[in-house]
């Protein structure tokens, strides 16, 4: 069942769920965070709608800087204003931003600890039409190796609403990763969110799970339906929205693990250095279990309509079912 | 800033050359690290530091202070020589360039040494940051109470960021913004004009916007002046192309790009020291 305690959205296994894209969520994150503190500043790359910045550039355009098709500039002139005592709030697609100008965060962002605030559009495989140029499939990797960097990655619209604005409060560098495509509405505006804490979405009726299953970002959804369905098969899991991929919530991962006994990780990812690289880190360390990753298999995309993009590169619900069947042989 | 005096250049002679002294014990002592830029920037570091700059070694962290970014951070042993000559840390210090645990990175790192403004090293990202800073200011509309300036490496102009950021600049007709750059015609591997011509310099410049200056960088009562000029200009940002000697100070390393990235053997070193500690003023 959904956790009770985390006044989830009841309708979310209606076939009329509301849906609404992740970026239409920092947008309005960032309007309100805008409206809070005069010191929020925005910058795009030439992709303001694309990445819902025009919402903040419309209210304020005294605090919107347009910089045109230059990421490594967009994130330079970030760090001037942050040494200023600015909030910058940049925006482009990830594959761009932090696709083309990693270093420029490395050494004038994280290295600088300047309180940047990274969002990356259009991440992950559900770009779809667009094809494997514009799927930045890396960008987890890419960010959370970093020193000093928040890594945030929320799995939907209202979660990246409260997480834009939580960002604007914190002193640090973070990542805040976006998906281009209508996303169920998992969560409601009470459902808790905190940087650095791990939520479990959904868990048996009665009973100990048999199977944790963490999952990230638009594929939460997924993840729900497949343990719904599992529920019906007789197997118990419990769902984990790891959204905080970096500070990441050790207790809960390890709690989650010494339960279940086998964990599947689900993520629109590549497996190498993604979100299931990171929980994998946190177990082999503390609690080794088995672990089954859903996620991009070392590949390129390509284009297609998301829904047959995440069915095609195996991350969809029967896929996620699979994983559990197959770790559930697995277990310790 | 004001005037120059005839008294008060000879004491900024003076200075330069003490850091030039610095700068050579410094990298000698490291074992590691970039001479040429260093000594041929020695005489803008020691104008800036010692009569342009708004600024307090004793309060770094002052509000008002203008905003230096320093961009080719591996030039940084005349950044470091000169702060401590003025009061940021003591010169003994400059001695622990490139030791475990020092505060002076072999390049830049507020982290450590947090009077500087920015962490540099890799190159073309400076004036970006300082572009940053200069529309922060114009946001807050404090951009006619100080300057922001950038230092940059006429190489590092091979770097497409640079050129992003001269776009912008001039998009917004920054006037609080002065970049100086040094134009001493070597990088690591060669001549500029070998590796990736920059000519013709001053017309690229121009056609991005911007108020455009050359002059010596070694005649201080020159620079002084472009720097006031610059300081006057209201409609845009300005570039201050100051052609300097890569090396300059000791004849051994003027410009040969050589002396681009490695230090002065002891050997090396002592002779440089005694060519700069005989220098009659």
């Amino acid at each position: 069942m959904l956790n009770p305690k985390l006044k989830l959205n009841p309708k979310i296994f209606n076939d009329d769920v509301e849906q609404a894209p992740i970026r239409k969520g920092f947008g309005e994150g960032l309007l309100l965070a805008g409206e809070k503190d005069e010191n929020v500043v925005g910058l795009c790359a030439d992709l303001t709608e694309s990445t819902q910045m025009h919402l903040f550039a419309n209210k304020f355009p005294e605090r919107f800087i347009q910089v045109g098709v230059a990421e490594q500039n967009l994130v330079t002139i970030t760090s001037g204003l942050a040494a200023m005592g600015k909030i910058p709030f940049c925006s482009s697609y990830a594959m761009f931003s932090p696709g083309r100008n990693w270093e420029q965060i490395r050494t004038t962002i994280t290295y600088n600890d300047r309180p940047v605030k990274i969002a990356g559009s259009h991440a992950g495989i559900s770009v779809g039409p667009d094809g494997g140029t514009h799927q930045a499939l890396e960008d987890i990797a890419l960010m959370r190796v970093m020193p000093n960097i928040d890594v945030i990655s929320p799995c939907d619209a209202i979660e990246a609403k409260k997480a834009t604005q939580a960002l604007a409060k914190t002193k640090k560098p973070a990542y805040l990763r976006l998906a281009r495509e209508k996303t169920p509405i998992v969560t409601t505006e009470e459902t808790p969110f905190e940087i650095g804490e791990a939520e479990i979405y959904w868990l048996p009726d009665v009973g100990l799970a048999q199977i944790g299953i963490i999952a990230t970002g638009s594929l939460m959804y997924r993840a729900l339906l497949a343990a719904k369905e599992l529920e019906t098969e007789g197997i118990k899991t419990k769902v984990m929205n790891l959204a905080s991929i970096k500070p990441i919530d050790k207790d809960a991962i390890i709690t989650l693990a010494k339960e279940c006994r086998a964990i599947v990780t689900v993520e629109e990812h590549q497996i190498a250095g993604g979100m299931g690289s990171a929980v994998a880190e946190v177990l082999a360390q503390n609690f080794p279990v088995p672990i089954e990753f859903i996620g991009i298999q070392d590949k390129f995309g390509q284009s297609g309509s998301p829904d047959e993009l995440i069915e095609h590169y195996g991350m969809g619900k029967n896929s996620i079912k699979e994983a559990v069947k197959k770790v559930l042989t697995r277990k310790i | 800033m004001s005037y120059l005096s005839e008294e008060k250049i000879l004491e900024l002679s003076k200075k330069a050359n003490d850091i030039r002294i610095s700068i050579i014990e410094m990298l000698v002592e490291a074992g590691s690290g970039h001479t040429a830029g260093p000594l041929g920037m020695a005489d803008i570091f020691t104008l800036f530091y010692f009569h342009i700059l708004q600024h307090d070694p004793k309060n770094p962290a002052w509000e008002e202070r203008d905003r230096f970014v320093l961009s080719n951070g591996h030039i940084c042993p005349v950044f470091y020589a000169t702060m401590a000559h003025a009061g940021y840390f003591p010169i003994e210090e400059l001695k622990t360039l490139r030791k475990l645990g020092t505060r002076l990175q072999g390049h830049p790192h507020r982290e450590y040494l947090p009077y500087i403004e920015n962490s540099s090293g890799p190159l073309g990202s400076g004036l970006s940051q300082a572009v940053g800073m200069a529309l922060a200011d114009r946001m807050d509309k404090k951009d006619k109470d100080r300057f922001i300036y950038c230092f940059l490496s006429d190489g590092e102009m091979d770097a497409g960021n640079t050129w992003e950021a001269m776009m912008l600049a001039g998009k917004n007709k920054l006037r609080n913004l002065i970049a100086i750059v040094d134009r001493n015609n070597i990088q690591i591997e060669g001549f500029t004009e070998d590796v990736m011509p920059l000519e013709p310099f001053h017309a690229k410049w121009k056609a991005f916007n911007w108020h455009v200056i050359e002059v010596s960088g070694h005649d201080f009562r020159a620079l002084n002046e472009v720097v006031e000029e610059a300081q006057a200009i209201y409609e845009k940002p300005t570039v201050i192309i100051a052609h300097t000697i890569p090396g300059k100070g000791v004849k051994e390393f003027e410009r040969d790009y050589k002396w681009h990235g490695k230090p002065p053997s002891k050997e090396e070193g002592e002779m440089a020291l005694k060519e700069l500690r005989n220098l009659r003023f």
